[in-house]
């Protein structure tokens, strides 16, 4: 039943990451994400996917897919038929599964942020409806398989679990509420294990509104700079397993870390622009931060939102000015969109995945771009590769519609 | 404290705006006539059911944030505000922390739709505001905007069963006193993109739009009291053969929980309601008549009068369980959702003084 649940009489369950799987434009996997990202190598290059002739902006992020997935229980009729959002939500998924050695089987939670789900194959169902109304030839299929619900479902077939499905559309925060809401479920004791994170692939519709909306930078986006002027577009996906910690250690797996503590708020200010003292985003770092019991002193690494608009930035460094206080002169924080762009519904999940590279090999991902901090950055950004000590790690993610999430990670020895 | 109570509920629906109108339509039986909707390129319209004008003008349509709102935005806010009541003022003047939940299965279609007809027109000329408006969570920030809610919101998007994961979400924030009350809506809008998708597999289905919405509380203060009894798990179906297994397995997780009470006042039985989610169309609904054949009490199958609307027609069947214990009809109703192409999935609401 998923109410009522037996009301836990102890105090609620550490929850640890004991799988995690990644697919972004610097590479498909952990190694080839995280030596990307330790090394701030940045992964634009002209859009291939359709025709951005004439907007404004004309590069992205864009995924190197391969020719053939991973064995997966899919039925081989499906295969042909995997949109590109889902073959890199499998991808991730894989990665992740085989990670924390799991086994087919039921009550196995998944939870997914998405924006835009299978939006390319809608995109073509939109363009025959509207400019070819008399052909129906393959227009079932795309209206079933561009839906979100689908591509959760072909987690679970691909994989031999029974869900519970949750598809989180929060926007741009959806990833980090996914993850966020999957740790809920566990510590409420709905499950002791949750597959969880956050895909999107490029797409015209994306593409062309953002643009639309003059926030695409022309050149690769420069988080935090003094002359940012825009953020770019990627895609990608990340997936993590998260466990209750009694359930990992019965099972003897290895822990990647820990998720310590979510909190998610929501911003009434305006449908696409952040209230610009950061309130929200304040309250969500502050409540993130209450939760843990740990304070900003605590926190050594602070993975931005940073989409490299000047709104967000602006907004971003006043709230984590105001919430880390004396300890903003010394804090860490870098925006790994600097190297692989604004993923949307799959960023909060990404950046998740790189707070947890950062805990476990101990590093910092750098803005290798950065020129000129904005002066109203009162803490630094890491501009070149940096080793460092790092227990305590926090993303923050923010949405259109003021969806406001922040994550808090810690290291597990 | 474990226990969640429903608190308001509100509609809009093709019957008009508010409960009253939702439950006159209800009571007639009568299926509400259908409405011709254009298709741009075939000469046949789709027959479906619109929501009516309001009877007066919609007084929030005065706040800045709503002035382009879609349809699905402005149906969702309307429940809401009927659903909330006088708690409406106490949510915006900050006394109470209210979660949302809106669960989607198209979403804001019609920006969407007209959108990408501005991209295939030309990309560089394509309208921002419109962009803004074809996100899945515009509903649930213009709402919370509104509402002057700062407190966390979700949008859920699956087929119509996520409604009643919506309301299991609410419930969870509710007993981990995130959230003083919870609003979850499911909303639909009409557009012909959509019941052109529908129509590739039901050509008999016909669509409806609108929304409902339920106001969860953890105290229990209408008379008679509503609760919310149980929902099952998610009975997950990716295939359409898969679908028959799916609702007979929610149908047997209910069973048993309305055994379980039935153990303590067995005469209760003849005075209990369900709410499924048959349209009408044989084909669509063989799969949940076939699961509820046990079944000898009242039916009420508020889709069969106005139309599929997805998470929206989950909502007015919640709604219409709801709003028959609330008002002491019966003592008990089931709402069973055995949905489009994702998931088969139950609820029981029961008046907790006598069940």
């Amino acid at each position: 039943m998923l109410f009522p649940l037996p009301r836990p009489s102890k105090a609620p369950p550490r929850i640890v990451i004991t799988g995690a799987g990644i697919v972004t434009a610097l590479g498909i996997g952990w190694r080839a994400n995280a030596d990307g990202f330790r090394a701030g190598r940045q992964a634009f290059r002209p859009v291939t996917l359709f025709d951005v002739s004439r907007q404004r902006a004309k590069i992205a992020a864009e995924v190197d897919l391969p020719q053939l997935l991973p064995p997966l229980q899919l039925p081989e009729k499906r295969l042909p038929r995997l949109d590109r959002a889902t073959k890199m939500l499998l991808l991730a998924a894989q990665e992740a599964w085989s990670h924390a050695g799991l086994s087919p089987g039921e009550n196995l939670p998944l939870v997914l942020g998405t924006t835009s789900g299978g939006m390319a194959l809608a995109e073509i169902y939109l363009r025959h409806a509207i400019c070819s109304p008399q052909s129906r030839r393959q227009q079932a299929t795309r209206v079933i398989n561009y839906q979100a619900q689908r591509q959760a479902l072909d987690v679970c077939d691909a994989f031999g679990f029974s869900g519970p499905i949750t598809v989180i559309s929060n926007a741009c925060a959806s990833g980090a509420n996914a993850i966020g809401h999957a740790w809920e479920l566990l510590r409420a004791g709905h499950a002791e294990q949750a597959l969880t994170g956050g895909h999107d692939a490029l797409c015209q519709l994306t593409f062309a509104g953002f643009d639309s909306l003059q926030v695409i930078s022309p050149t690769p986006c420069r988080p935090f700079d003094a002359r940012r002027d825009g953020l770019s577009l990627g895609e990608g996906a990340a997936i993590l397993v998260l466990e209750t910690l009694d359930h990992a250690r019965r099972r003897g797996v290895e822990i990647l870390g820990e998720i310590i503590s979510y909190a998610a708020a929501t911003d009434t200010y305006h449908l696409t622009q952040p209230q610009p003292q950061g309130d929200t985003a304040f309250t969500t770092m502050k409540a993130a931060c209450a939760r843990a019991d740990i304070t900003p002193e605590q926190v050594d690494y602070l993975n931005a939102h940073g989409t490299a608009t000047p709104q967000n930035d602006s907004t971003e460094a006043a709230a984590i000015n105001r919430w880390a206080g004396g300890r903003a002169a010394t804090l860490p924080v870098s925006s790994t969109k600097a190297s692989i762009g604004h993923l949307l519904g799959a960023a909060g999940a990404v950046e998740a995945l790189v707070c947890l590279m950062t805990l476990r090999e101990q590093w910092l991902p750098p803005e290798i771009t950065l020129s000129a901090t904005d002066p109203a950055c009162g803490f630094p950004i890491v501009s070149r590769p940096t080793d460092a000590r790092v227990n305590v790690a926090l993303s923050n993610s923010f949405g259109f519609g003021g969806a406001n999430a922040t994550l808090i990670f810690r290291r597990w020895t | 404290m474990s226990r969640v109570f429903v608190h308001g509920i509100g509609a809009v629906s093709p019957a008009g705006w508010g409960v009253p109108t939702f439950r006159g339509a209800l009571e007639k039986g009568a299926p509400l006539p259908t409405q011709a909707l254009t298709r741009p390129g075939r000469s046949k319209p789709f027959q479906v059911r619109l929501v009516p004008e309001p009877a007066r003008g919609l007084a929030f349509l005065a706040h800045p944030r709503l002035r382009r709102a879609s349809a699905i935005t402005q149906y969702a806010i309307g429940a809401s505000c009927e659903a909330l009541g006088e708690d409406l003022g106490r949510v915006q003047n900050g006394e109470l922390r209210l979660g949302i939940v809106v669960c989607l299965m198209p979403g804001c279609v019609t920006y969407s739709r007209r959108f990408y007809e501005e991209v295939l027109d030309d990309p560089a000329t394509a309208s921002p505001l419109i962009f803004a408006e074809t996100v899945y969570n515009a509903p649930a920030s213009h709402l919370a905007a509104f509402l002057n809610s700062g407190t966390v919101s979700y949008t859920l998007v699956g087929d119509d069963g996520s409604f009643l994961q919506g309301v299991a979400l609410a419930a969870d924030w509710l007993l981990n006193d995130q959230a003083d009350g919870c609003l979850v809506i499911g909303a639909n809008e009409m557009d012909w993109i959509v019941a052109d998708a529908v129509h590739l597999f039901e050509r008999q289905s016909v669509q409806g739009a609108g929304a409902g919405a339920l106001y969860l509380r953890k105290e229990c203060s209408t008379k008679p009291a509503l609760e919310l009894a149980c929902i099952t798990d998610t009975f997950l179906f990716s295939t359409a053969g898969a679908r028959p297994a799916a609702a007979q397995r929610m149908r047997a997780q209910l069973r048993q929980r309305e055994h379980a009470t039935r153990s303590v006042l067995p005469e209760c039985h003849p005075r209990e309601l369900l709410c499924p989610g048959t349209q009408g169309v044989a084909r669509a609904d063989a799969d949940e008549l076939a699961a509820w054949t046990d079944w000898t009490g009242a039916r009420l199958a508020p889709k069969q009068l106005l139309g599929e609307a997805f998470t929206a027609s989950a909502a007015w069947q919640c709604i219409a369980a709801c709003d028959a214990v609330g008002r002491g009809d019966f003592n008990a109703a089931n709402v069973s959702i055995v949905g489009a192409n994702e998931q088969a999935i139950g609820a029981r609401f029961v008046n907790p003084d006598i069940l």
